[in-house]
């Protein structure tokens, strides 16, 4: 087993690793660094549970590879907030009940954390476009748009 | 769900990716954004022994002006083309399209290059390129030449690239004044692949059709151009009536799977309202 030594900043702290290259970068980040915030539900891109941003971009962890990922920046869901101290997102999820069994929602911040940052998200309508690519099974949909809402009417 | 061991490079040239890929004989593939290859290697439906990350190589991600032309490299996001100032200026329905593939995250990472090499048969850019009667710039380790896009696919997840071959530029030809547009698609799901999409674009002349391009994809192996159809509307207003032949044509180019999505019938129907929506729409934008 060859492996490739790597230096990823994750959440702002440098990790060096040597990993197998086909170690995936959502199993880079709960399995050797132990940030288990960031979920794995499909592992073929569906679900979108696991997205983290890489650069500042949201991307999903299941579909590149942790080497991939040698000298970038990863933001998971643990680089937000603290219980406490949530992030503005967070405290509107909190605040609208936008979880129920909490599965999605590590997927769901980081896909809004992106979506607030590119797009107008001027209507409910491309609030959802957006979310499209983030399953909830407990389909808990209305309380995570207006969670998402309430946040970009905020700023 | 965890791919099989391989041998990784990183490529940081072209030249590297392509001879990185003429030493493994086959046995390679190459990693661009990797939304398409990625899935393939976790449920192992591939076991490459080598996979060459090309996201390194320096100078493949442009999109520029050049003349007539736009060149798009092909390490080009396709978030990247969704915002490009150039390609909204230029071919406003292609940015059109870039809002129906699949979602954000995938839009981060994927790639134009990666998305034609890999052909789905449902994608959207595959049917941009034809429509748009792309030239794909395609470079190995022995010699560079260029391929039009009509040319390009040959089957389902079958393009004309050979084992140690790459795509490296995408070169789209401008429209001419005066061209209206039309995009239509239908999915199961807000950036599901389509059950059913045709992109359309009619250059005037003088009050009438000069130029027409229908291109559609999820309805055959590969994505199609309909040529008979564009050919009924040369020198043709839209309101001399021939919509519906038109309509017509496009239905009879199509040859549509049944999957557990769609039957082949409904698909065969959708493609024909989808080209009668994307008619409409082209000419009164053009």
């Amino acid at each position: 087993m060859s492996t490739r030594e790597i230096a990823v900043t994750v959440n702002g702290a440098v990790q060096r690793h040597a990993v197998e290259p086909r170690l995936l970068l959502s199993d880079f980040l709960r399995g050797t660094l132990g940030l288990t915030g960031t979920h794995i539900g499909c592992e073929h891109g569906v679900c979108g549970a696991c997205t983290v941003l890489l650069d500042g971009d949201s991307v999903r962890a299941c579909l590149m590879f942790a080497v991939q990922a040698d000298g970038c920046r990863v933001e998971t869901v643990e680089s937000l907030g603290r219980i406490g101290a949530l992030n503005p997102l967070q405290q509107s999820f909190h605040e609208h009940h936008a979880l129920q069994c909490g599965f999605c929602t590590p997927g769901m911040l980081m896909t809004a954390t992106d979506l607030l940052k590119k797009y107008p998200l001027a209507s409910d309508d491309e609030i959802r476009g957006g979310l499209s690519g983030n399953l909830c099974r407990c389909t808990g949909y209305e309380h995570i748009v207006a969670a998402i809402r309430a946040v970009k009417e905020r700023t | 769900m965890k791919p099989a061991a391989f041998e990784y490079v990183v490529a940081d040239s072209v030249e590297m990716a392509v001879a990185s890929l003429a030493q493994a004989g086959g046995d390679a593939k190459i990693i661009a954004g990797g939304q398409s290859l990625v899935p393939m290697l976790n449920f192992r439906l591939l076991r490459p022994s080598v996979l060459v990350d090309i996201n390194r190589i320096p100078g493949l991600a442009h999109v520029r002006e050049d003349g007539n032309v736009v060149r798009v490299g092909a390490l080009t996001r396709h978030h990247q083309l969704e915002t490009s100032p150039v390609i909204a200026a230029h071919f406003p329905v292609l940015r059109e399209a870039m809002a129906h593939v699949a979602h954000l995250a995938i839009r981060n990472r994927g790639t134009i290059g990666g998305s034609l090499s890999h052909a789905d048969p449902a994608a959207e850019l595959p049917m941009m390129a034809m429509l748009l009667d792309a030239e794909l710039r395609i470079v190995s380790s022995a010699a560079t030449r260029t391929v039009a896009a009509r040319d390009f696919f040959r089957d389902a997840l079958s393009v004309d690239l050979a084992e140690d071959e790459i795509v490296t530029e995408i070169v789209l030809p401008k429209l001419p004044p005066n061209t209206g547009w039309g995009f239509e698609e239908v999915a199961r799901r807000s950036g599901d692949f389509a059950l059913a999409a045709v992109a359309m674009t009619l250059a005037l002349s003088d009050g009438r059709i000069a130029q027409a391009r229908i291109a559609m994809t999820g309805v055959a192996p590969t994505a199609r151009r309909v040529a008979e159809a564009e050919r009924l509307l040369i020198g043709q207003r839209l309101d001399d009536g021939v919509g519906s032949d038109v309509i017509e044509a496009v239905r009879a180019a199509a040859e549509p799977p049944t999957d557990l999505h769609a039957s082949s019938d409904y698909r065969r129907h959708l493609v024909g309202v989808l080209a009668a929506r994307a008619l409409a729409a082209a000419w009164s934008r053009a």
